[in-house]
């Protein structure tokens, strides 16, 4: 390993120069072209949106390439103070945000409007990683214990806005971290008894009535095909009307028809689907597969352990967002707002997933001059 | 420094180690649920991929039903007489209107709609299906369709629809003949679903509900096409993929001849009456007029309740009723059935006499019937009988006849039964017998309603079309041909395997006949002929004044009906007393008398003075004189007939007042 770094050392390349991870970038410039692609299709084949749709994509590598200059160990020194801001500010949105869709997610600065839930995407894992990299690995029983708190406090405040999604994400991400950081087995099983525990309590008194609905229908979509149950149907409908082939790009009778609802942004994957069929979702996935492998190969060959299981908490946490999308779509799972990453269209979420994957080539790239 | 020095006592390969072993297992479950997303994926769209495409499919293609276009129906000379025209509606989707009771108001301000109709739309809103259109307005004229089709951007959910409507040309010369078709109702779709023929319907709005539009429904109506439409979620139609043409229903062309229609009609004018004109050799009817008569437009678009009320309103004379199919005494026109039951029984001969003193005695009772004509008639046998009308001849046969043998021969006649018309509107009238006098009344019968019936009073009514079917009979000596409307049929059949080649297939009408009525002996037919014959042939018989001078030769008998009977089902009204109580007038004649082509026979009620002779025969004259070539209305273009124009080009409401004024 060590006479491999050193020959890459040696003939450092320009993208090694440029910060930039060329695998993941192949596999992050795949997955953008196909969401161009899918994006045009699925907005009735509107040129607008599809331009709009490319600047976001523009801004979004932009931002990925000036957070891969960021030497990642400095993020350590803006952990704290960064989270704190973030938890203060999801208070200032839960007490006067700006509603939207039925949910308090936006903070308006006068100037422009906030999201404070997508930097703590970010932030979250950041500074479990730093908590826990300060101690020896496996984390210690109280250690961990605190480490769960500082994750739960976002969650809860990102849950009561309400958006489940995100706050899903969230605690994955820092449960990722407290996982690879070696949370012993016994641990975990007894936070999974717990969880199942917790789940008629939560079902009962904290979550909200369309939360509720959600997962009646994910129960039985068939029983209010009109209602409640119309999103999933027609998303299974246009998913396996796709057959192996697909209807062909642009050809998707339940897009272009609009009977699918949401699918330029949370259902786009049926979209994708129903125009390429089960070959096109095999390759999709063993895109995502690439992406996440290299992200995995990133963080096990990362030289710090805050870097370690920052590499991996983002990589996984990207990982999440395919599963629970795609599973959402087709059916296996309730529906929760989670965006198909990298491909369905919407500019905040992306932004962030690429500030991510920013760090991720940060982290694969300024290795050599930290050690 | 403390964290260089915390580095140092890390055992960063055990550290690395567990990492590197914590991110395999993630790894593993990062397969492990990719495979199951992908499983998940491989089962909707490979093992159901049959359903869900069907769904798919089902989601966008909707099968919109066509209308088949209604056959047309010809007068015998292929005068067009029920025409299919189109007529733009206003329709509306109220599910795609965001503020229905808005929107409703600014387009009647735009296009000067009714509040009656704008009720009468938001009240059809309770109860109907979703995203069908419902209509507001039946029919727009051209400038609301023009002044719509500018605006329509602005009322999102209404559209014109245009479609093909009945349009009878003559108006009511023909309505108690063809009928008219109106709205499918509430029952019409009960009727329609028992049939089982409700599918073939789904797009047809209009059904026959009267005369031959209602008879030949069926025939007329033809088949339903389809369309197979994609349509997007809002139900708009986006492509059509494939189209089965309806096949239209069947042209109509009639026995009726529309020039004699408007002859019946100038000669019925300012009275009530009817007239029925049948071919003798087929039972083809060649007019068949009710006066007053009605507009039946006005029931394709449903009549305004203003109209309809108009039209019940008893000063219009009843225009609704129709008298071709509706009960009159016969008077003395049944007294040639009558001489052919009494010569067919043996009770009289041609050379039997009896003396009229002016009026009849029953044997025993003093009770005096007298003759029409206060001094009598002398000495009178069958000819004179007939010639001159004589009751007391009739009076004296039907007593010796009795009621049963009448009625039993007069059945045969088809009085008291349906002539089976293609029309259903017919009436059976009342032959009275012993039986029906107890079934109805349960009383006895008594001679004198006998003798009331051999001069066609008392019970007995008969319609001017079993009349005329009646005389036709006789003039066959016995032979029964069904009346009928119907001549023909036409059906364009298009050859889709055949380069969509058309060819015509013309149906003629297959002429229904009944067991015909065999006397014992076959010259009393031409007996009772030949007295019909001189009735109207011989210087001053009953009949004579009427036919003076008319190139053909004609044969007839004149009726003249007390109108007590007919008081029964009309209710007393002070101002018409004196009308009311004054006699109908009767005729029945046929024509050439060798070989009959044409039977006519004409009922007018309450005329003003004078019996059949005066006021129908002249009448039957008209009819006949056209029919036999003095024609007052020549043309050999019938498309730009003269009196054609005249009624094509009225406006529908227009005509309906003038008929109406002519009362």
């Amino acid at each position: 390993m060590r006479s491999t770094g050193h020959d890459q050392q040696k003939q450092r390349t320009l993208w090694q120069r440029m910060h930039i991870d060329l695998p993941l970038l192949a596999g992050i410039l795949v997955l953008m072209t196909l969401g161009l692609f899918v994006v045009y299709s699925a907005g009735g084949q509107e040129s607008a949106m599809l331009i709009r749709h490319a600047k976001r994509v523009g801004v979004a590598l932009f931002v990925m390439f000036i957070v891969a200059q960021i030497p990642p160990l400095s993020y350590r020194k803006w952990a704290v103070p960064v989270f704190v801001l973030g938890l203060l500010l999801l208070t200032a949105v839960l007490l006067f945000g700006h509603v939207g869709k039925g949910a308090q997610r936006w903070l308006d600065l006068g100037f422009t409007k906030f999201q404070p839930s997508e930097i703590m995407k970010l932030v979250v894992p950041i500074m479990i990683a730093w908590y826990v990299s300060q101690y020896d690995l496996p984390t210690k029983i109280s250690k961990i214990i605190i480490a769960f708190i500082l994750v739960l406090l976002p969650t809860l405040l990102i849950a009561r806005q309400p958006d489940l999604g995100t706050s899903l994400l969230i605690a994955s991400s820092g449960i990722f971290v407290i996982f690879l950081a070696g949370a012993s087995w016994k641990l975990i099983g007894t936070c999974a008894a717990l969880a199942s525990a917790f789940a008629p309590i939560l079902w009962m008194f904290l979550m909200k009535p369309y939360q509720k609905q959600r997962v009646l229908t994910f129960l039985n979509p068939e029983q209010d095909p009109l209602g409640s149950g119309y999103h999933i149907i027609q998303s299974k409908i246009a998913i396996g009307s796709g057959g192996i082939q697909g209807k062909g790009w642009l050809q998707g009778t339940q897009s272009q028809l609009e009977f699918l609802p949401e699918r330029h942004t949370d259902f786009i994957f049926a979209v994708f689907s129903e125009e390429f069929g089960l070959v096109g979702v095999g390759l999709l996935l063993t895109v995502y597969l690439a992406i996440v492998m290299r992200g995995l190969w990133i963080a096990v060959n990362a030289q710090h352990a805050f870097t370690k299981l920052l590499a991996g908490s983002l990589t996984l946490t990207f990982f999440v967002y395919v599963f629970v999308n795609i599973g959402m779509v087709s059916g296996l799972l309730p529906v929760v707002g989670v965006p198909l990453p990298l491909v369905s269209y919407g500019g905040t979420s992306m932004v962030t997933l690429m500030a991510g994957f920013g760090m991720l080539m940060a982290i694969s790239t300024h290795r050599r001059f930290h050690a | 420094m403390a964290a260089k020095k915390r580095v140092a006592i890390r055992d960063h390969s055990a550290e690395a180690n567990l990492f590197a072993r914590r991110t395999f297992i993630t790894f593993i479950g990062v397969l492990v649920l990719s495979l199951i997303l992908f499983s998940n994926v491989y089962d909707l769209e490979v093992n159901s991929y049959q359903k869900y495409q069907t769904r798919s499919n089902s989601n966008r293609i909707k099968l919109l039903p066509v209308a088949p276009n209604r056959g047309l129906i010809y007068d015998r000379n292929g005068v067009l007489l029920a025409d299919n025209k189109p007529v733009y509606s206003l329709e509306v989707i109220p599910e795609q209107v965001d503020d229905i009771k808005a929107s409703l108001k600014e387009l009647s301000q735009l296009l000067d709609i009714s509040q009656e109709k704008q009720n009468k739309l938001l009240k059809a809103l309770k109860s109907k299906r979703r995203f069908k259109p419902i209509e507001l307005h039946s029919r727009l004229s051209d400038q609301q369709v023009s002044l719509f089709s500018v605006n329509q951007h602005k009322f999102p959910g209404f559209f014109i629809d245009a479609r093909l409507k009945r349009y009878y040309p003559f108006a009511d010369l023909t309505t108690h003949s063809l009928g008219y078709v109106a709205r499918i109702n509430r029952r019409d779709s009960i009727k329609l679903e028992e049939q089982g023929i409700a599918d073939n319907y789904a797009a047809t709005r209009n059904i026959g509900k009267l005369g031959l539009e209602r008879y030949y429904q069926d025939i007329l109506h033809g088949t339903i096409g389809h369309q197979e439409v994609e349509i997007n979620n809002q139900g708009r139609v986006i492509r059509t993929l494939d189209f089965t043409p309806p096949v239209p229903g069947k042209d109509l062309t009639l026995t009726l001849d529309i020039e004699l229609q408007m002859i019946a009609k100038r000669a019925l004018s300012g009275k009530r009456g009817a007239v029925v004109a049948i071919d003798p050799r087929d039972g083809g009817v060649l007019a068949m007029y009710s006066n007053p008569s009605f507009d039946g437009n006005l029931f394709v678009h449903g009549i305004s309740s203003k109209k309809y009320k108009k039209l019940l309103d008893p000063k219009s004379n009843k225009p609704l009723l129709n008298r071709t199919v509706q009960g009159y005494p016969p008077a003395s026109t049944i007294k040639p059935l009558l001489a052919l039951t009494g010569l067919n029984e043996g009770i009289i001969t041609p050379e039997t006499e009896i003396y009229d003193p002016g009026f009849y005695q029953l044997p025993g009772i003093e009770t005096k019937r007298r003759d029409w004509k206060k001094w009598g008639h002398g000495k009178v046998n069958l000819t004179k009988s007939l010639e001159q009308s004589c009751n007391v001849y009739y009076y004296d046969l039907a007593y010796k006849l009795g009621i049963t043998r009448i009625s039993k021969m007069m059945e045969k006649f088809g009085f008291g039964e349906l002539t089976g018309i293609d029309i259903h509107e017919e009436s059976r009238a009342i032959m009275p017998s012993v039986e029906w006098k107890r079934g109805r009344y349960n009383q006895n019968w008594y001679t004198g309603e006998t003798l009331s019936v051999g001069i066609g009073q008392s019970f007995w009514t008969v319609t001017p079309l079993q009349l005329s079917q009646a005389i036709s009979i006789l003039v066959n000596k016995g032979e029964i041909k069904v009346p009928h409307l119907l001549k023909a049929t036409t059906e364009v059949v298009t050859d889709t395997a055949n380069n969509n080649q058309q060819t015509t297939i013309v149906t003629d009408y297959q002429v229904d006949e009944k067991p015909p009525i065999v006397l014992k002996d076959k010259n009393n037919w031409d007996i009772v002929l030949d007295g019909l014959h001189n009735t109207v042939q011989k210087v001053g018989a009953t009949g004579y004044s009427a036919f003076k001078g008319s190139k053909y030769d004609a044969a007839g008998k004149t009726g003249s009906a007390q109108t007590a009977n007919l008081a029964q089902d009309e209710k007393y009204d002070a101002t018409k007393v004196q009308e009311n109580k004054r006699d109908n007038a009767m005729f029945i004649a046929f024509a050439p008398y060798e070989s009959p082509e044409i039977v006519v026979a004409v009922a007018i009620e309450n005329v003003a003075k004078g019996g059949g002779g005066a006021n129908a025969a002249p009448v039957a004259r008209q009819i006949m004189d056209q029919y036999f070539g003095d024609r007052e209305i020549i043309s050999q273009d019938k498309n730009k007939h003269p009196l054609h124009d005249n009624v094509y080009h009225q406006d529908i409401s227009q005509s309906a007042n003038k008929n109406s004024g002519n009362q």
